[in-house]
């Protein structure tokens, strides 16, 4: 049987605007992956923890406060203390181009700012996502 | 308004008409004569007659600007008397820099405050919360006592400008601050002008920023109503918002039901608690979304002034034609700026702000052409506030009264938004509320609902955002951001450690001892609150206690 792909759509941070997050969740279950949403208000740790026990392929973050270069390599750093350093970590949001580098520098592996096509992120993930079943 | 004789003719003429369009090919346009619908769904027709508005009866349904039922307006002379209130939504970083921004504002023309609190404010928390960390000053200026709200407003008089604060869980407590304030420099609190937020159900809808259940939540709602209603007189108590429900993807249909229908459990929940509908209602305020298209915006903000008229007098029996009008504030919409070619910003919140104006709001807040991306720079924000200018003082929209009234299209449209909006209502209604309604998901689940769909349209190319789905360019990434720096969290640590070294702690120690058996009794809690943020008790001490008082709520993560 094929794997699905498991995503995680989170929200880090103290912001509420979860259209964003709900939008592509359900776009991700339309695609036919497995989709958790964690619901806003998540700290790092609740996040990752719970990557951890749904198994999860991939984590997506959201986050629309500004706060992405402080709440973003936080999750990527727990994951990889919960030996799951090879989960797929995505995020968006309301996000400058120029913050870009440093959240890749930091293990989030692609950011995808305001406008993105759905499409485009469901891509994504299916190409970077190989995990035996 | 026209008589049979009238239509009859019209409808004839109308059918060889008909005959005539339906023979013209449909062009090369995506979409056909017969297939253009609003963002609400409502099917557009090629051209409005009489025979669209022939149930019309212009004194029931219209009116005269300020007279029942305030479809046109609800002051007599609307923007001829006054123009709206132009009111830029701001603050950032620190109570020194949000400061020199309003001062700014104000030098520029600005009319009114309208103050923007970071995300751990807004959520009850001290700036030194370990939750805050990263977010301190991001998305408005962090306030955490009345240490910071003396800084806040230095310099700038509480009895000569109108201040609107964007906060809801905690607004009671910020308004206690603001009352405490006034008090310390010689100023009577029914001196006072200004808004609160405080419109908790939306924030379980939609915003977020929640913090109680939502019957303690409705209990402090009532207390300040209460409290505000015989100290406070000239404040408006709640702004009631369909704002965040329409950033959050709902329709302008929904838009209008969801907050009136909010509205009624506001109302609801007072009657209840005791008070007189004429003694809180005249002080209730409105908050809308002017989105994208601009007669269908000018339809809603007049179909939401004549809903609530009707709601207050017939449903609420008000008696003080006060209680009957629906004034609001409008802010463009942030959820349409793109991130690409921002400059196509400027034109969309024009059209916008157009569509707030040829409503007939009291007050206004254009975004800037940057903020898909950031908080807007000194820059963006003046363009902003020059659209405002350049409408009120330019555009000859603010020479006549509700300029739109009596077009067919217009009149129609205002009766279709009327019409879905009801039957939401009832809808409601048989739910048991808005209350229950967002306690059982309901209006979240339309509201997803619609965002996806939304969506869906945008990718299919059906609906057409200029720059993003069609007329893009390569772009360089936007430059000259606005930046705020994330070691304001360890700055703000320092300055709350030394402000509680400096207080009375004993005094502080009481006071919230107080509010916590306030709060456990039914007594108003704005006494108590205001004594503790007196004493320099903190935001966060505040909603702690009302937290271990009422507890905290949970949403469900449903998408």
């Amino acid at each position: 049987m094929e794997h699905k792909i498991r995503v995680l759509v989170a929200k880090p941070g103290l912001d509420g605007h979860d259209r964003g997050a709900k939008v592509l969740a359900r776009a991700f279950m339309e695609a036919g992956m497995e989709v958790i949403y964690t619901g806003i208000r998540r700290t790092p740790e609740q996040i990752a923890e719970v990557a951890r026990q749904e198994d999860v392929d991939v984590v997506a973050l959201s986050c629309l406060s500004g706060a992405h270069n402080t709440l973003f390599p936080k999750v990527v750093d727990l994951l990889r203390e919960k030996g799951m350093g090879d989960v797929l970590v995505v995020g968006g949001g309301v996000i400058p181009d120029e913050d870009v580098p440093f959240l890749k520098a930091h293990g989030i592996e692609e950011v995808f700012g305001p406008g993105t096509p759905l499409a485009t992120s469901v891509d994504y993930i299916r190409t970077h996502v190989s995990r035996e079943a | 308004m026209y008589d049979k004789e009238t239509i009859g003719k019209l409808k004839a003429a109308k059918a060889v008409w008909q005959e005539r369009v339906d023979k013209i090919p449909a062009g090369k346009s995506s979409k056909s004569y017969s297939d253009r619908a609003t963002t609400s769904g409502i099917d557009v027709g090629l051209v409005y007659t009489p025979e669209d508005v022939a149930d019309m009866d212009y004194m029931r349904d219209l009116g005269l600007p300020g007279e029942y039922p305030y479809t046109r307006g609800y002051q007599a002379t609307m923007y001829r008397g006054r123009l709206w209130t132009m009111r830029q939504y701001a603050g950032f970083a620190t109570v020194e820099e949000s400061n020199k921004r309003y001062k700014y504002l104000l030098s520029q023309g600005q009319t009114g405050l309208s103050i923007a609190f970071d995300l751990p404010t807004q959520l009850g928390l001290d700036a030194d919360h370990p939750l805050a960390e990263g977010e301190v000053g991001k998305v408005g200026v962090s306030v955490s006592s009345l240490a910071d709200l003396e800084v806040l407003f230095d310099g700038i008089p509480l009895d000569q400008v109108s201040t609107s604060m964007t906060i809801n869980a905690p607004a009671a407590v910020l308004l206690a601050m603001y009352i405490a304030l006034a008090r310390r420099r010689g100023i009577s609190p029914d001196k006072l002008d200004g808004t609160i937020q405080n419109d908790i159900l939306k924030e379980y809808s939609s915003r977020g920023t929640y913090i109680y259940p939502p019957a303690p939540s409705m209990r402090i709602t009532n207390d300040i109503f209460a409290y505000c209603s015989q100290e406070v007189p000239n404040w408006n108590t709640i702004s009631i918002s369909g704002y965040h429900m329409r950033e959050a993807g709902c329709t302008a249909v929904q838009e209008v039901a969801f907050t009136l229908a909010d509205g009624i459990a506001y109302v609801d929940a007072a009657i209840k608690a005791g008070l007189d509908v004429d003694s809180f209602a005249a002080r209730l305020s409105f908050f809308f979304n002017a989105h994208n298209n601009l007669l269908e915006e000018v339809a809603k903000f007049r179909a939401a002034r004549r809903m609530w008229a009707h709601i207050m007098k017939e449903r609420f029996h008000a008696q003080n034609p006060k209680s009957m009008m629906l004034r609001f504030h409008t802010q463009t919409a942030g959820c349409t700026l793109t991130s690409q070619q921002p400059d196509n910003n400027i034109v969309r919140v024009t059209l916008q702000a157009l569509a707030a104006v040829l409503g007939g709001t009291q007050s206004l807040h254009t975004n800037s052409r940057d903020e898909a991306l950031s908080l807007p720079t000194e820059d963006s924000v003046r363009i902003a506030l020059r659209t405002q200018q350049i409408i009120g003082f330019e555009s000859g929209v603010t020479d006549t009264v509700d300029p739109l009234a009596g077009s067919f299209y217009i009149e129609a449209m205002t009766n279709r938004i009327e019409e879905e909006a009801w039957k939401y209502i009832t809808k409601i209604d048989e739910l048991g509320g808005a209350v229950k309604a967002i306690e059982n998901g309901f209006i979240q689940q339309e509201i997803q609902k619609a965002s996806y769909q939304y969506q869906l349209e945008i990718e299919s190319g059906k609906r057409v955002i200029v720059g993003v789905n069609r007329f893009q360019v390569d772009e360089k990434p936007a430059r000259n951001l606005m930046r705020i720096d994330s070691a304001l969290y360890e700055k703000r640590r320092g300055e709350l450690a030394a402000m509680k070294a400096g207080r009375d702690g004993a005094k502080v120690q009481a006071a919230l001892t107080q509010l916590k058996q306030t709060a456990e009794g039914t007594a108003n809690l704005m006494p108590a609150i205001i004594e503790a943020v007196d004493a320099y008790a903190t935001l966060g001490e505040v909603c702690d206690v009302l937290r271990s008082v009422f507890g905290e709520y949970e949403s469900d993560a449903s998408f």
